[in-house]
């Protein structure tokens, strides 16, 4: 694969393509009229705005002819959970993660990643939805959302109704800023399983500071404990292939025995599950380097706790 | 031909109502168009917190937020913050400390402190870096700033 550019990967757009080709603005108040304003599939969606304006100042995002502010849409707030799952709509903001006592008891490595996202002041602004849309295979919530099997919810206006779809998180990303989302379909929420009882999760994100910095790499890690056997193992790595990615060979290697004896086993299995570039932030020798150490140092962790 | 949007919301406790084009942050917004040159443009990119104002009661980067979203909402910049005490407690304290020396991250440092001080009335050191890690500073060596947050915290509760 041949290096990106910095940040998102995305490259420059035509001037025409900008902010100069917004004809309309629109700020739906129901998801029925936003699904309705979507049918052609000519509008930019708008949340939080934090990916969407840096983007359009320099050139990177390009727009249609509706640019559509959804931060109005009633349907797309909250956090709701039922029996065997959690509702978060789309627009929930990282800081609504953080302040969360579902989050924090239930989602650890979620609420952890919601910790270490960037600052106060763009916590308040970001929303879930947001992140997963700008599809960056950095994306801080997108690995232990990954860890945590969500699916995704997609609402478009069919025949007159919204009609609604939900595919896995995993399935989702396509590429570094691409999706599966249609033109005319809206992300309406995150469906996250609660996980099994016993389950714990932790997410380490590695950059230059802790604060406002987009990962070099960032690991997800959640297992049921059964001595020193795992079961239900997922792993999940950030900023080491074009999508943020489920590590298949990772979960099997630490699936197959008990620890300490699968830990280098599975740091083989990390060594092929991942796909890493040279980019502004690190090499790709480097990344290598360091999802093998930090992965050994959270497997050892959990070996002697 | 870009469209026009009219915005009408609450600014320092006054309602304001102007128009903007889809593209226009709010920094552009506050400083071009409404002349309140107190929030700074440093980066643009969220990175400084320089351009930082407060939005229904939470502190955000102005240069990320689009001007057209800040319709029916409450916006306070530093110029709403004159006979703000807690404000008043952290221009002493700055000055005392010399926690300010070129001056120019230093309004979004003080919104961003007098947030964390509507929160958390006696901070730890380590709490104060932790609430202003979204600002940056070149000058101070944040230091003087974290000691001026922790002064006016003691002057203010």
């Amino acid at each position: 694969m041949s290096p990106q550019p910095a940040t998102t990967g995305r490259p420059a757009v035509a001037p025409e393509e900008g902010v100069a080709a917004i004809e309309t603005y629109a700020a739906p108040r129901s998801l029925a009229e936003a699904v309705a304003l979507l049918r052609t599939g000519e509008a930019t969606i708008l949340a939080g705005g934090t990916d969407l304006m840096p983007q359009s100042k320099t050139g990177r995002a390009r727009f249609q002819r509706m640019l559509m502010n959804v931060r109005h849409v009633p349907e797309l707030r909250g956090i709701r959970g039922t029996q065997d799952c959690v509702r978060f709509g789309a627009l929930t903001t990282i800081t609504e993660l953080l302040d969360s006592a579902l989050v924090k008891n239930r989602f650890n490595a979620l609420w952890q990643a919601a910790d270490h996202f960037a600052s106060e002041q763009l916590r308040n602004a970001a929303t879930i939805g947001g992140n997963i849309c700008n599809a960056s295979p950095a994306g801080d919530t997108l690995v232990p959302l990954l860890v945590f099997d969500a699916r995704v919810e997609l609402t478009s206006e069919v025949n007159g109704a919204a009609a609604r779809r939900t595919l896995p998180l995993a399935e989702f990303f396509v590429g570094p800023g691409r999706t599966q989302r249609r033109a005319t379909e809206l992300l309406t929420a995150v469906e996250v399983p609660l996980p099994p009882d016993g389950f714990f999760s932790e997410f380490y994100k590695f950059g230059t500071r802790p604060a406002l910095d987009i990962s070099a790499i960032a690991i997800g890690f959640g297992a049921v404990r059964d001595g020193q056997r795992l079961r239900q193992v997922r792993v999940a790595f950030g900023a080491v292939a074009p999508t943020p990615i489920r590590a298949a060979k990772t979960e099997a290697a630490l699936a197959s025995q008990p620890l300490p004896a699968a830990i280098e086993p599975a740091l083989a299995a990390a060594a092929a599950d991942i796909h890493p570039i040279s980019d502004i932030r690190a090499s790709a020798w480097y990344r290598r380097e360091l999802v093998r150490n930090v992965l050994r140092r959270m497997l050892n962790n959990v070996t002697q706790n | 031909m870009s469209p026009k949007i009219d915005v009408a919301f609450k600014l320092n406790g006054v309602d304001v109502r102007t128009t903007v084009s889809p593209g226009m942050s709010a920094l552009e917004m506050l400083r071009d168009e409404l002349h309140l040159t107190g929030t700074k443009y440093g980066c643009g990119e969220g990175e400084c917190g320089a351009c930082t104002i407060n939005v229904d009661g939470l502190s955000a980067n102005a240069c990320l937020m689009f001007a057209a979203d800040c319709h029916g909402r409450e916006i306070v910049t530093i110029e709403g913050l004159v006979s703000d005490p807690r404000t008043e407690a952290l221009k002493k304290s700055f000055v005392a400390y010399g926690a300010v020396q070129c001056g120019f991250c230093t309004p979004g440092f003080v919104m961003q402190a007098r947030n964390l001080l509507e929160k958390v009335r006696s901070p730890t050191p380590e709490q104060i870096r932790r609430g202003i890690e979204g600002n940056l500073c070149r000058c101070t060596g944040y230091k003087k700033i974290v000691e001026a947050i922790s002064e006016a915290a003691a002057a203010s509760s």
